[in-house]
Formats: structure tokens, C-alpha cells, sequence
């Protein structure tokens, strides 16, 4: 994909089915070499349902699925995102019809969340838990979400949630 | 939870938040979700040592660095200043905390920000440097400000008036210790000064535009009081407008963030640009709210029977390099002792110092939690001389209807509430508690080397009912109602519930009632969803706007009914007379060029309290000294549930933000040969993975309180209070001796079943 003899190049990054061709480089409005994939998708593609918080790999509040496996964002660099699938919080709704999808759903039913700031990175781990493991006991989805922080404790009725979006749950 | 039959429309039903949606699909615009042109990028240099004076400052090189539009030291910035007393400088020549602000830059993006800071070159003048508290009393202690002489801060704050609570002094001590039974005295501390570390970082963004307006964005618990901060430190000359949103969590942090919304606002001065200032997750753990770091030292007498008979000594409060609200934690904190302990003869004296720490402020809780996990420790050494179980302590102490206390302002109230006994009964009975408790320092079960133990602990507060409320309620020819009031939201869900009060008032669903922005330009005066104030003291206002809004309507269509108003009802924007229910008219008869305003402030009633118990079970492995809290079990009684699922969502939040487990793991260590904080990123700070959740069960009961039309009182602040008491006490019983000092780190439950000794120690065997 390298230019030959250019400083710049183009990775084609691929977010919630849309293909991104972006510019890396120098330049203001090109993504850095040191960008990390929670920067690029806010600050360059405008999708802020990611949200950093800690911003150094400690809290899952800036999860994504790669490919279907939950990644922390805030420590992925976008450089090294070329030709993978990319899943965001905007990109769980039906894209045709919008409607949301059924473990969101399920976090509205339970009151899953207190101030909402870890619940997309929250959303996107339990989804690529149930991707793995369609029907999880409620000690696997506490193991799958134990590397989310949330501080006003939204855990149980996320469990819940979770739960009732399993297969099992149905 | 009690279920109970439910007369009303919404209030006590599970509804959806009405933010829920975009919540759930990351549409929710926290304040670095907000796009704003032409923006800069703030960050703060810090200070190195803990305590120090600036010599000189070479800004040049920084200045030159391509993008940066600002570098502001302290000699060029105005003599802004805030605190209790107002005398801390935004920026000063003196540093007294590690962190401490030495400048401050914009620049065009973060990272040239970031770049610039490095070429600052700073000369210290390096101090020595105080960290305890009982040292910075001492004499030839390192003084941090002329005007504290001894580090004593001043007690008192302007806010509380001349008469606020600075102690609590009443009845005859010496008689009171001759009644007692059993007297016992001790010194315990809570002072790992945690950080609650909402999730949403501390930041701003603030556009100055000259000569004298300011409009800030802030991510606030309490937007309005911003405002006021802001207005106070630029000494009234300046118009302050203060945009709130969603707030990621603030768990009463964020409160003190004027200068957080100085620093920007000085750049934003400085380059006529808008700045974002957002603080690094180590910023925010080394630079941000602490809680107050609490001491207690005191002597009780008790009577056999569980009587308090009297209580003196002394509380030292750590407030850390300098102090916004402590005095007025200290004034919240005394009365709430009062409202757990029924005693007629106290003296007990507050002293608040300072020291080379990042300061203190609110953090889940207002003092009395500070002063109650010291203090209750110290209750239990008389109860277990008398042999008196800690629940039947708590039945008879806490708070009864005719019972008074000294609060805030320091006013007598008497307690007109309902008696908790009964909520206390049934959280007991839903834990075992009869059947776990073997008496003090008995573990409940040994199996192996495990053994468990447990423990209760108990907090309530009088202010449900506190400061001010103003809303305006807004109704609309096309049945539509608005709320006009300055309310963020920061996880509560109360702005959703204050849309439930209101269409539970005129009898709209809940799409058709919303609640403006937050905006100080033209939201009215608004204290803000602190403490537990939200249910009553909030709700009052909203509820009496939205009465007396639809009480204007029906005045106004009263004739076309040929009706008395007060005969009128309302529902799904019908109006009609309540003897002739078919003949009913559209809002819409109000006429379409018209709105309904209503009007709806809350007076401050200090005379409620709420209460939460909590029980709590603990597994301590005797070989590792490992502590797992097995089981919580909260009780309270909440009048009536506004909403069920986000009452539970705040009763489960007796975990985090500094509650249950600031007995547990969570601290903030700070080095006291260095001042420097050791554990300032989220890998080092110890938080709670749902992997180590406890079981948890919430008994809540709902006995109408005489509160307002709903009957209902707040609980959310006061659900992390009793936990770490109890947790003490569990672990205690478990291991069969007092453990008296927070966190119970695994090397302190070792030392305590003697498995370790100072010997140990200094090997380097722990």
C-alpha cells in the first residue's frame, strides 16, 4: 500500500461495513503513525459512542470488535488496522432499518447503566462475549466483563442484561 | 425489594430512562463528544516537589514552539483566587502539592501542548514538605500558607453563617462520664483518601470573549454552582454563562473544579479562542478530589443498656493543601454523627489541617461518613465491653421522631421522619444477621483455614432535605409540558424521574413532558442533585411547579367548563370536571398563543433524615490474609420508590467510589517521604472486577414519609457510608482482633493473627 518514495501512505480501514481509505502521514488532517484507533474513530471519522476514559488500556471503557474479538481502542494503533473489520457502538443497529440491537434493547429494560460512560465499551465486550459464547453462565459473562470499569456499580443489572440477551435467556 | 400496591401512574414504576436510547448507542454528548472550531488544546504543567517556591520560569523556548498559541505562569495571570478562606491563586509562586500548577498552555493540538510543557524550565526553590497531619501541628512544622499559622485552617464556612456547626459541643461531660457503665477511648483513622474516579475525566472548555464574558462547558454534577464559583472569583465583574451536560460520573468530585474551569478560561483570555482542558487519567488520580483524610481520637462512656452517655475528643481532618469545602463538610459531618448517635453530652472538636497533599473535597459523602468510619470503630470498643450486639446499638440510637440535632447552620432540629427500627429488622432478617452473629471478635464460621466473619455498619443524613430548588414548569396549547431547570444528569436518573413527578402531576405520558439543557442563561437557581437531595428537595420544586402550572390552566379554562378550578382534572391533555368526566376539553383551549408557566421553589427542611443500614459477610483466608466480602445486604426505607431500577442501581453502588471497599483495597498512596502519589493509574489504584462481585440484596420499604406529594425521600449518597465500618468489624470477628486501620490490606490481617511481626518486616518478609 506504501507510496514508493512518498512520506505518506493509505490504509483502508473498515468501520461498522464502511470502508475508510485514510491518509497516514505528517500533515494536520492525516492520521499520525502514533494515532490510536479511539482517536481516529472520535477525531477523524466523528463516531463519538467510543469513549476514553482511561486511556491507557486499564478500563475496556473504549472497546471495539476487531474482527469480532473486543480490542481496547485507546491502545490499538489505526496504523495497524488496515484490512481489519472494525465494530463500533453506532454500528450494532440494523443499518437498514435502525432498529437496535437486542443486547442494547436489554440494557434499556434493565437500567444497565448509571451515568453511561463506560456502557458502550461495556456493550461491546458483552457482544463479542456472546459472539464466543452464545449462551454463557453468569460466572463467564462476569469473567468476560471483568476488564470494564464502571464506578457507580451497573454490574449486576448488566450481568442481567447480558443474560437475558444469551440464547439461554430467550 | 417490598412491593407494595402502587396507586400512581409512573412513580414506582420501572419506566426506560428517558436518556436510555442514546446511552445505549453512544449517542449521549459528553463533553469531549462536543465539536467546537477554531478550538485549542489546554495542559497544565505540574509541580515535581510537594512543596516549593518558584524561583524563575524560562517560558521562550516553549513560546517559539510552532502551534502554541499561550504560556501563562504566575506572573502573568490576574490575582484570581478560591477557597475557604478565598486565598489559594490559580496559579502562585509557591507549589504545595505534588501536581500543583506552574503553568499553563494552549496550543493547536494536544500533542504540541503536550510538547511545549517540556520546554518550560522551571528553578524550584525546594521546601520541606509535611504529610500527617499531626505532624503539620506540630511546632517548627513546615507552614504552607502565612495566613494558616500552624496549618490550621479556619473553621466555618461564609455559606453555614456566623452560628455554622464547627464542633459538637452540648450537656455536662463530666456528669456523662459518671453515668457511664464502661468508658473507652482510641484513635482511628480513615485516611487512604480515596479517589471516586468517575470514568468521564475532569475537564472543560471555556471561550472568553472580551471585554467581560466567559461561557464554559463544564461536565458537572452541579452546573448552577459553577456558575456562582465562577462569578465570586472574578469578583462579579465578568458575565459567567455555564453550559452542563451528561456527566460521566462525579460521585460529589467534581464540585470542586473551579480550577479546572480556570485554567481554560485564562487560556481561552489569553488567546481569544475557546480551550479544552481535559486532565490525563493521572492527572485525575494525583491532581483531582480526594476525600478528606479523617482522625479520630476520642473517649466514650456507654451504659449497659447501649446508652451513649457521652463522647469527647478531637477530629482531625486532613484537608490537604488547601481547603474549598471542608469546613462545610465538617459542619454536614458533626450533625450526622448526631442523627446516628443518640448522646446528650458531647465535645468533640474538629480541627482541619493542611498538609503537601492534592486536596480534599466532596467525594460520595459530605463529611459524615469521614467521621463516622473512625467513630463507629470507636462505639464498638464500648460495645464490646458491655457485650451489646451492634444492631441492637444502632435500633436504639439512631434517630427517632422527637429527637434533635444540631445541623449545618447550627439550628436544633427536631427529627419529624418516620422510625427506621423497622427497616433495620427486615435487612437483619433477610441476612441472617441473629443467626451469623456470635458476639464481638467471634468469627461466625471456621472452616480450615478460612473464617468468616461479619459486621454492620449504619449512616443516615438530614439532607434530604438541603439548600434550594428553583424549576419553572412550562405547559404547551398542544399538550406538550417542558421543565425548565438546570439538572444534569451524572447516573442518578433523576432528570428522567423529575419527568416522571411531573407527568404524574398533570397526567401526560412521559414523551410528552421534557426538561431543558442545562444553561445558566436561562435555567433558574438550582443547588443541584447532591447529597440525597435529589427525591425531595429537587422533586418538592419540580412537583409544586408542575402544580402550579396546571393550576393556571385550569383558572383559565374553568369558565368554558363552567367550573370551579378546583374542581378540574387533567389527563393525557383533556380537561374536564370531575363530577362531569365526558365533557372534557383539549389544553388547546388554553389558546394557541399562550403558555402555561408554572412557578416551584424548595425551602431548605432540615428535620428528615434517611438512613441506610448495611450488613455485611467476609471470608478471610488466615494463611494469605486475603479478605472476600461474600455478601451485602443494604436496608433502607425510601417513602415511596420513584423508580425501582435506578433505586437499585444506587443501592448497588455501595461498592464503588470510595465506599465498601475503601475498607477493602481502595487508597490512594501517597509517599510521605516524597509527596508523590504511587498509584496514579488504574492498574495500580485497585478497583472491582465483576469477577469479585459480592452477592448483593437491597430491602427497601416504602413508609409514606411527610415529605411532599409523593412521599418519598433520596438515598443515593448515603449508600457507600455504612459499609466500610462494617466491613472493619466483620473482618475483626473473623479473625478474633480489632483491625482499626483502612484499607485491610492482606499484610494487615497478617499482622493481626500475629503471623507477621515488625521483625518480618524489616526483613522484607510480608
Amino acid at each position: 500500500m506504501r507510496k514508493k518514495g512518498a512520506e505518506t501512505y493509505r490504509i483502508n480501514l473498515t468501520v461498522n461495513g464502511q470502508v475508510h481509505e485514510l491518509e497516514v502521514g505528517s500533515e494536520p488532517d492525516q492520521v499520525k503513525p502514533y494515532h490510536m484507533l479511539a482517536h481516529t474513530l472520535r477525531e477523524t471519522l466523528g463516531l463519538i459512542g467510543t469513549k476514553v476514559s482511561c486511556d491507557s488500556g486499564a478500563c475496556g471503557s473504549c472497546t471495539v470488535l476487531m474482527d469480532g474479538k473486543a480490542v481496547l481502542s485507546c491502545m490499538t494503533l489505526t496504523v495497524e488496522c488496515g484490512g481489519k473489520q472494525i465494530t463500533t457502538i453506532e454500528g450494532l443497529s440494523n443499518p437498514r432499518t435502525g432498529k437496535i440491537d437486542p443486547l442494547q434493547q436489554a440494557f434499556i429494560d434493565y437500567t444497565a447503566f448509571q451515568c453511561g460512560f463506560c456502557t458502550p465499551g461495556m456493550i461491546m465486550s458483552a457482544k463479542a462475549l456472546l459472539h464466543e459464547n452464545p449462551s454463557p453462565t453468569e460466572e463467564e459473562v462476569k469473567e468476560g466483563l471483568s476488564g470494564n470499569f464502571c464506578r457507580c456499580i451497573s454490574h449486576y443489572q448488566v450481568v442481567k442484561a447480558v443474560l437475558a440477551t444469551s440464547v439461554k435467556g430467550k | 425489594m417490598t412491593a407494595m400496591a402502587n396507586a400512581y401512574r409512573f412513580i414506582g414504576n420501572a419506566t426506560p430512562r428517558k436518556d436510555a436510547a442514546d446511552i445505549v448507542t453512544g449517542g449521549t454528548r459528553y463533553l469531549n463528544d462536543i465539536k467546537f472550531p477554531n478550538l485549542l488544546y489546554g495542559k497544565v504543567l505540574r509541580s515535581p516537589h510537594p512543596h516549593a517556591l518558584i524561583k524563575r520560569i524560562d517560558k521562550s523556548r516553549a513560546e517559539r514552539l510552532p502551534g502554541v498559541k499561550a504560556v501563562l505562569t504566575w506572573e502573568d495571570v490576574p490575582n484570581w483566587k478560591w477557597g475557604t478562606p478565598r486565598l489559594t491563586r490559580i496559579l502562585d509562586r509557591k507549589v504545595r502539592y505534588v501536581g500543583d500548577a506552574v503553568a499553563l498552555v494552549a496550543a493547536t493540538s494536544e500533542e504540541m501542548a503536550q510538547e511545549a510543557l517540556r520546554l518550560i524550565n522551571v528553578d524550584y526553590e525546594i521546601l520541606p514538605a509535611v504529610f500527617d497531619m499531626e505532624e503539620a501541628l506540630k511546632s517548627g512544622a513546615p507552614q504552607l500558607y502565612d495566613e494558616f499559622p500552624g496549618n490550621v485552617i479556619p473553621p466555618g464556612a461564609p455559606v453555614l453563617g456566623p452560628n455554622g456547626l464547627t464542633k459538637i459541643c452540648m450537656g455536662d461531660l463530666d456528669k456523662g462520664f459518671q453515668e457511664a457503665d464502661v468508658i473507652t477511648d482510641g484513635t482511628i483513622g480513615y485516611e487512604n483518601i480515596p479517589n471516586p474516579i468517575p470514568p468521564e475525566p475532569p475537564g472543560v472548555v471555556a471561550l472568553w470573549e472580551e471585554p467581560d464574558k466567559v461561557t464554559v462547558w463544564v461536565a458537572s454534577q452541579f452546573p448552577y454552582l459553577a456558575k456562582i464559583a465562577l462569578s465570586q472569583i472574578l469578583g462579579g465583574k465578568v458575565e459567567v454563562r455555564v453550559h452542563g451536560g451528561p456527566c460521566g460520573g462525579s460521585y460529589g468530585s467534581r464540585g470542586m473544579s473551579w480550577h479546572v474551569h480556570t485554567y481554560a478560561m485564562l487560556l481561552s483570555r489569553a488567546t481569544g479562542r475557546p480551550v479544552k482542558l481535559i486532565f490525563t487519567r493521572e492527572e485525575h488520580l494525583a491532581a483531582f478530589t480526594l476525600r478528606l483524610g479523617s482522625r479520630v481520637r476520642a473517649k466514650v462512656g456507654m451504659k449497659r443498656d447501649g446508652t451513649i452517655t457521652a463522647v469527647s475528643g478531637q477530629w482531625f481532618v486532613d484537608s490537604g493543601y488547601y481547603s474549598y469545602s471542608t469546613q462545610f463538610q465538617v459542619g454536614v459531618g458533626c450533625g450526622e454523627a448526631q442523627i446516628m448517635v443518640r448522646c446528650r453530652n458531647w465535645d468533640l472538636k474538629p480541627i482541619i489541617v493542611c498538609t503537601n497533599r492534592n486536596a480534599s473535597g466532596a467525594v460520595r459523602g459530605f463529611g459524615g461518613q469521614e467521621l463516622k468510619c473512625a467513630l463507629i470503630p470507636l462505639l464498638c470498643l464500648a460495645m464490646e465491653k458491655v457485650g451489646l450486639d451492634p444492631l441492637e446499638f444502632f435500633k436504639k440510637n439512631y434517630v427517632k421522631p422527637g429527637d434533635g440535632y444540631f445541623w449545618r447552620e447550627g439550628t436544633w432540629y427536631i427529627y419529624r421522619g418516620i422510625n427506621y427500627s423497622k427497616a433495620m429488622d427486615k435487612g437483619a432478617e433477610r441476612f441472617g444477621w441473629k443467626e451469623k452473629w456470635k458476639g464481638w471478635l467471634r468469627p461466625t464460621a471456621i472452616e480450615g483455614t478460612k473464617r468468616r466473619g461479619v459486621g454492620v455498619g449504619i449512616h443516615g443524613n438530614a439532607d434530604i432535605g438541603e439548600d434550594s430548588s428553583e424549576v419553572s414548569v412550562h405547559l404547551y396549547p398542544d399538550a406538550t409540558a417542558l421543565i425548565n431547570s438546570s439538572v444534569t444528569e451524572h447516573g442518578t436518573g433523576q432528570r428522567s424521574n423529575y419527568v416522571k413527578m411531573v407527568c404524574e402531576v398533570l397526567q401526560l405520558p412521559l414523551e410528552r413532558v421534557s426538561i431543558t439543557p442545562s444553561d445558566s442563561l436561562f435555567n433558574p437557581y438550582e443547588f443541584g442533585p447532591v447529597g440525597s437531595r435529589g427525591t425531595y428537595a429537587i422533586g418538592s420544586a419540580m412537583i409544586a411547579a408542575a402544580e402550579d402550572a396546571r393550576k393556571k390552566l385550569f383558572e383559565i379554562v374553568a369558565p368554558m367548563l363552567r367550573a370551579e378550578p378546583k374542581d378540574l382534572e387533567t389527563v393525557d391533555g383533556m380537561i374536564f370536571a370531575r363530577d362531569n368526566p365526558t365533557a372534557k376539553i383539549p389544553w388547546k383551549a388554553m389558546g394557541v398563543d399562550r403558555t402555561c408557566t408554572g412557578l416551584g421553589r424548595f425551602e431548605p427542611d432540615y428535620t428528615m433524615a434517611n438512613c441506610m443500614i448495611t450488613f455485611v459477610e467476609v471470608e478471610v483466608d488466615t494463611e494469605t490474609g486475603k479478605v472476600t466480602l461474600l455478601r451485602v445486604v443494604n436496608a433502607t426505607d425510601v417513602g415511596q420508590i420513584i423508580d425501582p431500577q435506578g433505586l437499585e442501581g444506587q443501592l448497588n453502588g455501595c461498592l464503588g467510589s470510595g465506599g465498601i471497599d475503601s475498607a477493602l483495597f481502595e487508597e490512594t498512596v501517597l509517599d510521605h517521604s516524597t509527596g508523590h502519589i504511587l498509584n496514579a493509574n488504574m492498574i495500580d489504584y485497585k478497583w472491582r472486577t465483576y469477577s469479585e462481585l459480592p452477592a448483593m440484596d437491597n430491602v427497601i420499604l416504602e413508609t409514606p414519609f411527610p415529605s411532599h406529594r409523593f412521599h418519598a425521600v433520596g438515598t443515593g449518597e448515603v449508600t457507600t457510608a455504612p459499609g466500610p465500618a462494617a466491613v472493619l468489624m466483620a473482618v475483626s470477628n473473623a479473625v478474633g482482633a480489632w483491625l482499626h486501620e483502612y484499607p485491610i490490606t492482606p499484610e494487615k490481617v497478617l499482622k493481626a493473627l500475629g503471623k507477621i511481626t515488625q521483625k518480618d518486616r524489616k526483613r522484607g518478609i510480608e
